[in-house]
């Protein structure tokens, strides 16, 4: 395997920064209010400010648009409909090649004929100021002809059914079929095959900061300048060039801070995408910023899966196959440019994934119906699949009489058996589920637990356990996106800049939502060129200054943008040495840059200062030999080939005690072990495992978009849909198995949705434990009060 | 009917006096008629805390008060505070500790956290989380704030 093993000399540098928790870059900033979110971006009075009419039935044929006296109130400048929008702009459709048989149909800024969801933008208002706009929008009437409203995924392929797409012919938007092994002889040869439904409610994002766009069409200069808070700012540029018949380099995208994204952010939005469209009709910067209400009706939803799950275990506890039928509403299109497949797609492609067994079978059913658009948020499929197996391996270890962490013990993949391909074919690099489960059980104590929780019993308090190891997707190639024919770059790039005076310029097409990419990519870059944090600048998220990159998603910025910009640095020094050699008419080879100084590479001895070398290059060129020139600045680009991800993994446990008398859990304790390789900045990988768990609870104990029959969501705002809050969590306490990937020399894989995947199984599973002396069962997420005395039968 | 209402007050020690639609909410305000941009908007419904600031003493939601109620008001945002120093101790303490991730909760978190250490300076974690619990951050999972109260707390001589 040595062939694999990657350089490491970025880890070997002297006065590294890889693996310390410096401080991020940009945190101060932000600390003290001074950031720069779109909304509060100014572009002056002639600033038009966007609302909305939305649709308030969940399918409707639009009738007759009458905005005589919503054009007449005061302060509006447009009212603009979906047939005006549509003369300057093409539609999109949401499928990937790769994703075969995917259907979706055409869909518009603003819809022309039908409205397909509850809060579905319809007609555009523009005033001079927001709350203006939506006193306009109350005075816009539309004759609406309501149509049968399609909610219920179970019945949305029932030939009764009303067929949301016409065009489409019936109302699957997509079927996957998976078999590999011979899970029929696996049938055969277990002991016990057991079956459990699992439920995973439809739950968002609900970043604090909702969606939010800012364009600025300026006719003069064919310029459009776009502030938006997305987390891919050149996928940006290519859709809104695409779809608006522009150049892409008329194109400029701007993603300042951004105030949580979670994979919100990271989608083609019909109202932003009318937005841009109103600018270049007013020829006026038009801003939108969706307040609460629309963002729980319009950012996309995600999970609502059902899936019923089976395993095939042996009386000594081995594993034999696993297979899932999985069922979930996506909505009434596949959102585009990324599709509503995905998430079902890695649910079919990850089941099982931490244990070695060979039978598989799985099929998942993809319907559209009269609600929000669901897409990937945060470990996409992730805490499906990981619930789903972890479910099982639970029951498993039930129907064989075994501990849930010795079931595990026997069936987890040896961690001396990599590389290796799991039961669906997909390739695992370098992973450590044996070491990370046994630092879990370490960490928590679990025999003391175990004694705990027996003896508190007995005094009629309810504790349980729950254990559950996963994989996680990062750093994804082509394979993800790239194949199908979206445009969305999976390789990353990253410029380097020597100043004048000796500090480093560095831009990246890895984008910041909060995670703390600007803190890692400074970490990367001062341990490659030699040079401390504070002598760096970062730039990111804006296309006309940054390297064509991907952005942020999928667990990507660190391993994919960190290493193009390791590969920058490592450049920028050479042409650096290179240039001192010359005036210290010095082999390069023999030099070095440390602490922001040219030195000696075998004594150290400090030779002449980054400054010096910025002043002469720049100033004094004279002085420098005939036929040399200095590059001080270097760019590369990097994307992973050899792997189409690179899988990290862990464990995570959750112990909690429910009140049996009034159904409430409450948390306990939360640990996570995680590998993802090469650790850049512990704390920062820390906090992005902390708040990945809570997210997770949150789909676990509170979140969900409560609909209606007639497909109306009765729950959107931030009262009755509930977050998890400060005051019902637990501390967590995080740990590490470090297995770097071999792809890249810095060696790392992503982080930021181990948290999230993982959490939802371990607190079923502990629910369950808890819920042992009962004979209850849950596993209908979330886990409310109600459903918990249901179970116990008390209602 | 003349909607629009004169108002004047102090904002961060400062004299601000506008001619405002009667029905803009404090924080709106702050935001579009001072440029007071820290003070954030999440929810405009008086859940998430983002737009938490000080009036007169004591921390309340800009997005529930009308501007027009804070005629004669002393007012103080993030970006005031940021200046005369008062919660630097804070701030270091959340840029050390991760306590901020993508920022937006943060200015309101910070005052809230302001008035915790006035009204129970020796909170423990669990008031902490309490106190905290009327303010929503989607990123940290709250931790590393109860954390950094503690660290600023000690660094003061106070408890741990
Ligand atoms: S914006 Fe005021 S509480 Fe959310
Ligand atoms: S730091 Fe992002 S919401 Fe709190």
């Amino acid at each position: 395997m040595t062939d694999l093993i990657a350089d490491r000399w970025l880890l070997d540098r002297p006065n590294s920064y890889i693996g310390r928790s410096v401080p991020r870059p940009n945190a101060p900033r932000l600390a003290e209010g001074r950031g720069a979110f779109v909304d509060d971006i100014e572009t002056g009075g002639r600033t038009g400010h966007a609302a909305f009419v939305r649709s308030p039935h969940a399918h409707a044929r639009i009738g007759s648009i009458d905005a005589e006296a919503a054009r007449a109130a005061p302060g509006v400048i447009a009212v603009v409909t979906g047939r005006e929008l549509a003369e300057i702009h093409d539609p999109w459709v949401g499928v990937l090649s790769h994703l075969q048989g995917l259907k979706s149909a055409p869909q518009y800024a603003l819809p022309l004929e039908t409205a397909t969801w509850q809060g579905e933008a319809v007609v555009a208002v523009v005033a001079e100021s927001r709350a203006r706009a939506e006193d306009a929008v109350e005075l816009v009437k539309i004759d609406w002809e309501v149509l049968p409203a399609v909610t219920d995924a179970e019945t949305a392929l029932d030939p009764a059914t009303t067929v949301i797409h016409e065009s489409l012919g019936d109302n699957l938007a997509w079927r996957r079929n998976a078999d590999f092994g011979d899970i029929e002889a696996a049938y055969a040869e277990a002991d016990h095959i057991v079956e459990e439904t699992y439920v995973f409610a439809r739950h968002t994002g609900v970043c604090v900061e909702p969606r939010a766009i800012l364009a600025d069409w300026n006719p003069g200069e064919g310029q459009l300048t776009v502030w938006h808070n997305n987390q891919c700012p050149h996928m940006v540029q290519n859709i809104l060039a695409t779809h608006f018949r522009l150049d892409e380099h008329r194109v400029r995208v701007i993603a300042r801070d951004v105030g949580g994204s979670f994979g919100i952010k990271v989608h083609t939005y019909a109202d932003e995408l009318a937005t841009v469209g109103l600018s270049l009709l007013l020829k006026r910067p038009v801003k939108f910023v969706a307040d609460r209400l629309e963002s729980f009706l319009s950012d996309i939803h995600a999970r609502d899966q059902r899936v019923q799950g089976k395993v095939a275990v042996k009386d000594d506890g081995t594993i034999l196959a696993f297979e899932i039928d999985a069922l979930s509403g996506i909505g009434p299109y596949s959102m585009y440019p990324r599709t509503s497949g995905i998430e079902s797609n890695q649910i079919v492609n990850l089941t099982g994934g931490p244990y070695a067994f060979d039978h598989y079978r799985a099929q998942a059913t993809v319907v559209f119906q009269n609600k929000n658009m669901m897409c990937q948020y945060r470990a996409v499929g992730h805490p499906v699949k990981c619930a789903v197996t972890e479910g099982l391996v639970d029951a498993a270890a039930r129907a064989t009489g075994m501990d849930p962490a010795e079931i595990r013990r026997r069936n987890l993949r040896a961690d001396d058996s990599y590389p290796c391909k799991s039961a669906q074919g997909l390739p695992f690099e370098n992973l450590s589920h044996q070491e990370s489960l046994a630092k879990l059980l370490d960490a928590m104590d679990y025999d003391a637990l175990k004694a705990e929780r027996d003896a508190l019993r007995t005094e009629g308090v309810y504790r349980g356990i729950g254990l559950a190891s996963f994989i996680e997707v990062t750093n994804p190639s082509a394979m993800f996106y790239g194949v199908g024919g979206a445009r969305i770059s999976a390789q990353d790039g990253a410029t380097m800049r020597l100043d004048a005076r000796g500090n480093v310029f560095v831009a990246t097409g890895a984008t910041e939502q909060g995670q703390g990419m600007e803190a890692v990519i400074s970490q990367v870059a001062a341990t490659a060129v030699g040079v401390p944090p504070e002598r760096l600048k970062i730039v990111t998220g804006d296309t006309e200054h940054t390297p064509y990159g991907g952005g942020t998603w999928a667990s990507r910025a660190a391993g994919i943008g960190g290493e193009a910009v390791a590969q920058a640095g490592r450049a920028l020094r050479q042409q650096i040495l290179r240039a001192a050699a010359v005036m210290l008419q010095e082999e390069a080879e023999n030099l070095d840059i440390r602490g922001g100084v040219v030195v000696e590479r075998a004594s150290g001895a400090e030779r002449i200062g980054l400054d010096e070398v910025g002043r002469v290059c720049y100033y004094r060129p004279d002085t420098l030999p005939d036929g040399f020139q200095s590059e001080l600045v270097a760019t590369r680009h990097y994307v992973p080939r050899q792997y189409p991800f690179a899988f990290t993994n862990g464990a995570q446990a959750s112990y909690l005690e429910v009140d049996v008398e009034t159904g409430f859990i409450s948390l306990l304790d939360h640990w996570c072990i995680e590998d993802c390789g090469t650790v850049i900045n512990p704390q920062l990988v820390d906090e992005q495992i902390r708040g990945g768990i809570v997210q997770g609870l949150g789909g676990a104990l509170w979140e969900q978009c409560v609909y209606d029959s007639d497909g109306q969501m009765l729950n959107a705002n931030m009262a009755d849909y509930l977050v998890p809050m400060a005051a019902e969590l637990p501390d967590m306490r995080c740990g590490h198995v470090v297995s770097p990937t071999f792809e890249s020399d810095l060696g790392a894989k992503g982080v930021g949705e181990a948290g999230t995947c993982g959490a939802p199984a371990a607190v079923m599973n502990a629910l369950n434990d808890a819920l042992a002396p009962f004979a209850a069962r849950l596993t209908d997420m979330p886990f409310t009060p109600q459903k918990v005395l249901r179970a116990l039968g008390k209602i | 009917m003349d909607s629009t209402v004169e108002i004047g007050l102090r904002v961060n020690g400062e004299r601000a006096t506008r001619r405002i639609e009667a029905r803009m909410n404090l924080v709106d305000f702050l935001r579009e008629e001072l440029g007071l941009t820290g003070s954030h908007v999440g929810c405009e419904h008086g859940v998430c805390g983002a737009c938490t600031v000080r009036v007169d003493g004591r921390i309340v939601r800009g997005c529930l008060m009308l501007a027009a109620q804070a005629d004669g008001a002393d007012v103080w945002t993030i970006e005031g505070l940021s200046d005369t120093g008062e919660i630097r101790d804070l701030q270091e303490a959340f840029v050390e500790r991760n306590a901020l991730q993508c920022g937006y909760c943060t200015p309101g978190m910070l005052l809230t956290l302001a008035e915790l250490r006035e009204r129970n300076p020796a909170a423990s974690r669990q008031e902490i989380r309490e106190f905290i619990s009327g303010n929503y951050c989607r990123c940290t999972g709250y931790e590393a704030i109860v954390d950094a109260f503690e660290m600023a707390r000690q660094r003061q001589g106070g408890p741990s």
